[in-house]
């Protein structure tokens, strides 16, 4: 059985230009100690889908639409009372955030905080919360961890407060651990071993990490699955190797050939053109129509579904009508909007 | 800590000294004298012109600001020309009334502000919180002195005349006639009971400006990062906002202390003259009818000093609530 299951997520959020469905219905899996990473633009509800694990979508402006499910170790989530959600939270599943810099309170010391999770959820007192915390520090790498449990946050460097994070996080030996963009903010030199820090701590403890990231370069290290979001959807599943070895949908193409030192035949960097569109108006059938470079009528004419690809057990899938009409794979048009500069004196 | 104190303390050393200054010429170039209280038909000019001298007020301006200041610096504030009496003397045994009344109106202000700012803050735009928006915003318009008419009306007049409560609020005064004679706790009710109206009109106003301080603080913190750490903790609400948001909530309201305290001062002046309360307020109000210079400007002087020590005070608690600011 899955440690999580989701089954048609959708999150929507009331906004002033009407409703924005930020995530809009997706659906996955995580197996006990597996790794999964979601990748995607900013904006297409990478970060929406974490906080609806976790339970903390901020209502009202957003809700968790009926007919969504999401369930740990069996368990529905969605409409789960407050208070057993509460008990769930930090405990079974922790999350770690982009932002190390604010998302630790700059008012207490660092042990008050990570020993926070250890009283509420585990009934430790003082002292023993005390022990723990600072065993936790030293497990995620920090010197003097029996000095620093006492100081507050502003004494700490950014890497050292996501250190610190991860370490409240593990605090209560979680089976969940959801990572949204954990090195977005931190110097590359910092992200290596942040990421480093993640993958020892999840194979010591055998627990399940779901990785939100925009960097394809730290998927690849670090996953063993990948999901691609667009637009509130998944767009491609599959290994990472199957992937990033035969990317199947034109958008994760793209996101691949955005990488610099991978574009084919490694000229230059080939970008996406146009942006996500808003959440509030997705386009009608295909949402990835406008910026696809092989769009055609019946992308327009009827959204595709999640088709399944080299069969069931590849466990492989993509959101395209190419996997129907492969033949129109080969001969690309020119880019829809036809609007990319020819830069002069920069043969291409 | 100690360091950052004494060096506070003598920096407000120059500012107190030039506060006294321009108060003392403001007065000087006030109208009238103190002695034309004794003119009467009965009195020849002779005579008020002796008690002019006796008093110092014959001499030019630069001599009387000398002596006085000399004085002063040596904690001597002068005689008062209405009461015959050492000023300093009136001043010990009339401040700690107006201690007691700011004290309590200022504490009353902010635990009553700041918890109806965060129960507006958590129950954002909700009905209550859009009554209570509009509540404060009329206490806040409010004068003090109207208040505390009302106040007067309502639980001193009308709760004992009309509605015959057997407990109602004193009108005036800090104790009830025969308050010798009670035993101690029943002095200790009597006091409260005088309290609580004149501390309670002094302490709206300020509520008000307080509650609608914390409510827009609170929803500014409630947003940041660190708030929705603590829910991912599996933290019960009341923790999340209580520990985690209310404290660093606090830090901006705290500058209202020091701004508030030249307010407060200037309400007890209105409110104890309202209430007969035996403070410094109503004391330099009488005093300002009287001409009586050295009374007037020992008023001044003394919430000047008030002022200043509420700041410093300010200040301090800044360090307390919030680890980043050390003073050294």
């Amino acid at each position: 059985m899955s440690l999580l299951q989701v089954d048609n997520l959708r999150t929507w959020f009331e906004t002033d230009s009407g409703t924005a469905r930020a995530v809009d219905g997706i659906s996955f899996a995580l197996r006990k100690g597996e790794t999964l990473g979601i990748v995607g633009e900013s904006g297409c509800g990478k970060t929406v889908t974490s906080l609806s694990i976790m339970g903390l979508v901020p209502d009202p402006p957003g809700r968790i639409v009926e007919g969504s499910s999401v369930r740990l170790n069996g368990r529905e989530l969605v409409g789960m009372s407050a208070g057993d959600l509460r008990r769930l939270r930090g405990n079974e599943m922790a999350m770690i955030f982009q932002e190390p810099m604010t998302s630790l309170n700059p008012v207490y010391t660092v042990g008050n905080q990570i020993g926070e999770a250890l009283r509420l959820h585990r009934g430790l007192d003082r002292a023993e919360a005390r022990r723990v915390g600072v065993e936790l520090l030293r497990e995620v790498g920090i010197s003097d961890p029996e000095q620093r449990f006492d100081e507050h946050p502003h004494q700490l460097s950014g890497g050292m407060r996501q250190r610190v994070m991860i370490a409240m996080a593990l605090s209560c030996e979680p089976e969940l651990l959801i990572a949204d963009e954990p090195t977005t903010a931190l110097d590359v030199t910092i992200q290596a071993q942040i990421l480093e820090l993640l993958a020892d701590a999840q194979s010591a403890r055998g627990m399940a990490m779901l990785l939100i990231t925009h960097d394809l370069g730290v998927v690849a290290e670090v996953c063993d699955r990948m999901l691609v979001m667009y637009a509130g959807q998944v767009v491609e599943a599959g290994t990472v190797r199957q992937v990033f070895g035969e990317p199947r949908h034109p958008y994760t193409r793209g996101l691949l050939d955005s990488l610099p030192g991978r574009a084919a035949g490694a000229r230059r960097l080939r970008p996406i053109e146009g942006t996500v569109p808003s959440a509030t108006e997705w386009p009608e059938g295909c949402r990835f129509r406008d910026r696809c470079p092989h769009a055609w009528e019946r992308c327009a004419e009827s959204p595709p579904p999640l088709l399944v690809v080299d069969g069931e057990a590849s466990g492989r899938s993509s959101r395209c009508w190419l996997e129907e009409e492969p033949e129109r794979r080969v001969a690309p048009r020119p880019s829809p909007t036809g609007s990319a500069p020819q830069r002069p004196g920069r043969p291409r | 800590m100690g360091r950052y104190l004494i060096r506070r303390l003598l920096g407000a050393i120059p500012l107190v000294l030039g506060i006294a200054t321009i108060i003392f010429f403001v007065l000087s170039l006030a109208p009238g004298d103190p002695v034309s209280i004794y003119t009467a038909p009965n009195v020849s000019s002779e005579v008020l012109e002796q008690m002019r001298q006796n008093m110092g007020l014959d001499q030019p301006v630069h001599v009387r600001y000398v002596r006085w200041m000399g004085s002063m610096i040596q904690g001597d504030f002068g005689v008062s020309f209405a009461r015959n009496q050492p000023v300093r003397e009136i001043v010990q045994q009339i401040l700690p009334n107006t201690l007691i009344l700011s004290l309590s109106a200022i504490t009353l202000a902010f635990l009553t502000g700041i918890l109806i700012g965060v129960f507006q803050a958590v129950r954002q735009n909700s009905l209550i919180d859009n009554s209570l928006s509009v509540v404060a915003l009329f206490f806040y318009s409010m004068p003090s002195f109207w208040l505390a008419l009302m106040l007067i009306l309502i639980f001193s007049l009308t709760a004992r005349n009309v509605w015959d409560w057997p407990f109602y609020f004193p009108a005036s005064g800090m104790t009830s006639v025969g308050h010798e004679f009670m035993s101690p706790l029943e002095q200790v009710g009597d006091r409260l009971r005088h309290l609580a109206l004149p501390s309670i009109s002094l302490a709206l106003v300020l509520a008000a400006g307080i509650a609608r301080y914390m409510r827009g603080s609170l929803l500014e913190v409630i947003r940041q990062d660190y708030v929705r750490t603590a829910r991912a903790k599996g933290l019960p609400e009341r923790t999340v906002i209580f520990k985690h948001a209310l404290r660093n909530a606090l830090i901006p309201v705290v500058t209202l202390l020091g701004l508030y305290l030249p307010f407060l001062f200037s309400g007890t002046v209105f409110i104890e003259t309202v209430f007969a309360w035996p403070g410094m307020g109503k004391l330099v109000v009488d005093a300002i009818g009287q001409r009586d210079y050295p009374v007037v400007m020992a008023g001044a002087f003394i919430f000047a000093v008030m002022v200043i020590i509420g700041n410093l005070v300010a200040d301090l608690l800044y360090s307390v609530i919030d680890p980043r600011i050390r003073y050294e």
